[in-house]
């Protein structure tokens, strides 16, 4: 596939799927946490089009909300993720002091074992932090916290290399001598020059966090059930496959599609060389 | 030896030490406490003796250097002793855990097998698949056979395991009946009927891990093949007449391990961590499944153990990727 069909592609999926979750609701206006007992375990109806789960819960609705969850979560944790890296990409490529102590740092998180150690956040945290911000708001700032601190380092790597090539040009140098400070330089001059790496790094990281939470709820220590991700339904379904298998096979399709979605989006500028 | 893997083994050790830190004051965190189960009837003072058998008496940095030594000194002479009969170890205590009062090395000798029967055939299956479909689609650059391997190596990016290892199991285990669903680890292998059970039960993880790592390889084969491909020595190669075989495997493939081999090695331990995810799937009782066990229970000195045993896994590989680069890179070196 070349590029340009590849960034089409990308666009069509994230976007549709954006649109789906978010105007979804219009069209299918039915709560996700309302039970209908009386068709606990439905087949697709006009009543339920996806069917219903064990608590007669429709899953539509569910996966809908899921969606937004799921999205909320990729686009809070790239924020996170990427203005760290972001920070450090800068502070690494402007100053020569910083550059060394800031690159080690970043090699040892890339020597972190990632999803050990946020299955062990989201085990030890989730109290502390559903004390601070309330039960749902609690697990939600755990989670994307947690991906957004473990997911800079490649950001920081490439934008520092960038960085230290915007360095080098005769703009800088004059905008130097005009007096002007380095946090004006950073934000004026640099800024401007690696937004185009910057927009592949913070899609690359919504997509890594897209599927790190499916993956921590996925083994039942991300999001609770009232709070449905899609990860979070996937790990509901996967024991019913054999007698409900849309109930994972749904919501694991709408992962695998955003997840698509953003990877292409991002390979049209970074990634390795086609 | 180059500058710059020398400089990455001279951190070898720290970064390992950060780590360890990172993983233990993490775990102090932890809300659990092992004695919470304990009758109310056990006197005080015999509940402190409890406490302080378990080392919760002391102070935090103290516990941590207990730990460290317990890692470095007394697991290794434990080991060496039963290797060679001699008791280095002396009886010093070992890393229990607080679930099964087992050394915590003991149980992870008991999960290494699984683990590794699984992941370790996926991970050299899907390394041979990617080299393979990376060499063959630069081959056949901008074909309808290269643009599909392309794809495919796209989608395998994107698609999470627990849903390609759903859709696998729906297909093959339920729908077709043909596997399976659940790995069997107690399944000996005593003749070629076992065999075949073996066989079957062993296919979907290898392929559901494999796939991932087929994903990302051929991305990186195929680029570096491309690169390999446009150089005057392969018109050269071609000029003399060699075949396309002969110009691909023993010119172009060559020229290009140097990236291909840093990703095969850089990827290596990142498989025990998504092996956490593929056990889990597929019920197979191997290092991922102990760890998820243990958070569950709040088992810490197993969970702190296995963790740091994969942080030393990714690191070491780290290592012999920069050592493996140093040694087979062929350009001069500018670190």
């Amino acid at each position: 596939m070349d590029n340009a069909r590849r960034h089409t592609l990308g666009v069509m999926l994230l976007g549709g799927t954006i649109a789906l979750v978010l105007l979804g609701p219009l069209i299918w206006p039915v709560p996700h946490t309302a039970m209908d007992l009386g068709a606990r375990n439905a087949p697709a109806s006009l009543a339920h089009p996806l069917g219903t789960d064990q608590l007669g819960r429709d899953l539509a609705a569910r996966l809908l909300a899921g969606g937004r969850i799921s999205l909320a979560v990729a686009l809070v944790a790239a924020l996170v993720g990427t203005g760290l890296g972001l920070a450090i990409g800068l502070a690494a490529g402007m100053s020569r002091a910083l550059d060394a102590p800031l690159m080690r740092l970043t090699d040892i998180f890339l020597s972190l074992p990632l999803l050990p150690l946020l299955l062990i956040a989201a085990t030890v945290l989730r109290a502390p932090l559903a004390a601070i911000f309330g039960p749902e708001a609690g697990i939600f700032a755990l989670i994307t916290l947690s991906i957004g601190a473990t997911n800079w380092m490649a950001t920081a790597r490439i934008l520092r290399a960038e960085v230290r090539a915007v360095m080098k040009r005769d703009f800088i140098a004059a905008a130097r001598l005009a007096g002007i400070g380095p946090s004006r330089i950073a934000f004026f001059h640099i800024l401007p020059n690696i937004s185009a790496p910057l927009g592949v790094s913070a899609a690359q990281a919504a997509a890594a966090a897209i599927l790190m939470e499916s993956a921590l709820s996925f083994l039942g220590l991300g999001f609770p059930p009232d709070l449905p991700s899609w990860g979070r339904l996937i790990y509901e379904g996967t024991p019913h496959l054999g007698t409900y298998p849309g109930r994972a096979l749904w919501p694991g399709a709408l992962i695998a599609v955003t997840a698509t979605g953003i990877t292409c989006l991002g390979d049209r500028l970074g990634g390795p060389p086609q | 030896m180059r500058a710059s893997a020398l400089r990455r083994l001279a951190m070898t050790l720290p970064t390992l030490l950060v780590i360890s830190a990172l993983i233990f004051a993490l775990l102090e965190l932890a809300p659990g406490d092992p004695m919470a189960q304990l009758p109310d009837s056990i006197p005080a003072e015999v509940r402190a003796d409890m406490a302080a058998a378990l080392g919760l008496d002391q102070s935090g940095p103290v516990r941590y250097a207990l730990w460290l030594r317990q890692m470095l000194v007394v697991e290794p002479s434990v080991a060496l002793d039963r290797l060679l009969g001699t008791d280095l170890a002396e009886g010093a205590p070992r890393i229990l855990s607080w679930q099964t009062r087992a050394p915590v090395m003991s149980l992870i000798a008991q999960r290494l097998p699984q683990t590794l029967a699984v992941v370790g055939l996926a991970y050299l299956i899907g390394t041979l698949a990617a080299v393979a479909l990376g060499v063959w689609s630069a081959a056949r650059q901008g074909t309808a056979l290269d643009r599909a391997g392309t794809a495919v190596a796209a989608m395998g990016y994107g698609l999470p395991p627990y849903f390609t290892a759903a859709v696998l199991i729906y297909v093959f285990a339920i729908w077709l009946g043909w596997v399976p669903t659940v790995y069997d680890t107690t399944h000996r292998v005593t003749g070629w009927d076992s065999a075949a059970v073996q066989l079957r039960q062993i296919i979907l993880p290898v392929a559901v891990l494999s796939l991932q790592t087929t994903a990302q390889i051929t991305r990186y084969t195929r680029a570096a093949m491309l690169e390999a491909l446009g150089q005057n020595y392969i018109r050269t190669a071609r000029a003399k007449g060699l075949t396309q075989r002969r110009v691909l495997l023993r010119h172009a493939l060559r020229n290009s391990w140097v990236a291909t081999l840093t990703v095969i090695a850089l990827g290596a331990p990142q498989v025990f961590a998504g092996a956490i995810i593929t056990e889990q799937i597929f019920g197979v009782n191997g290092i991922g499944q102990l760890l998820i066990q243990s958070l569950h229970v709040g088992d810490l000195p197993v969970v702190q153990t296995v963790t740091m045993l994969i942080a030393v896994l990714i690191v070491l590989a780290n290592l012999a990727a920069d050592l493996l680069i140093a040694r087979i890179d062929p350009r001069p070196d500018h670190g």
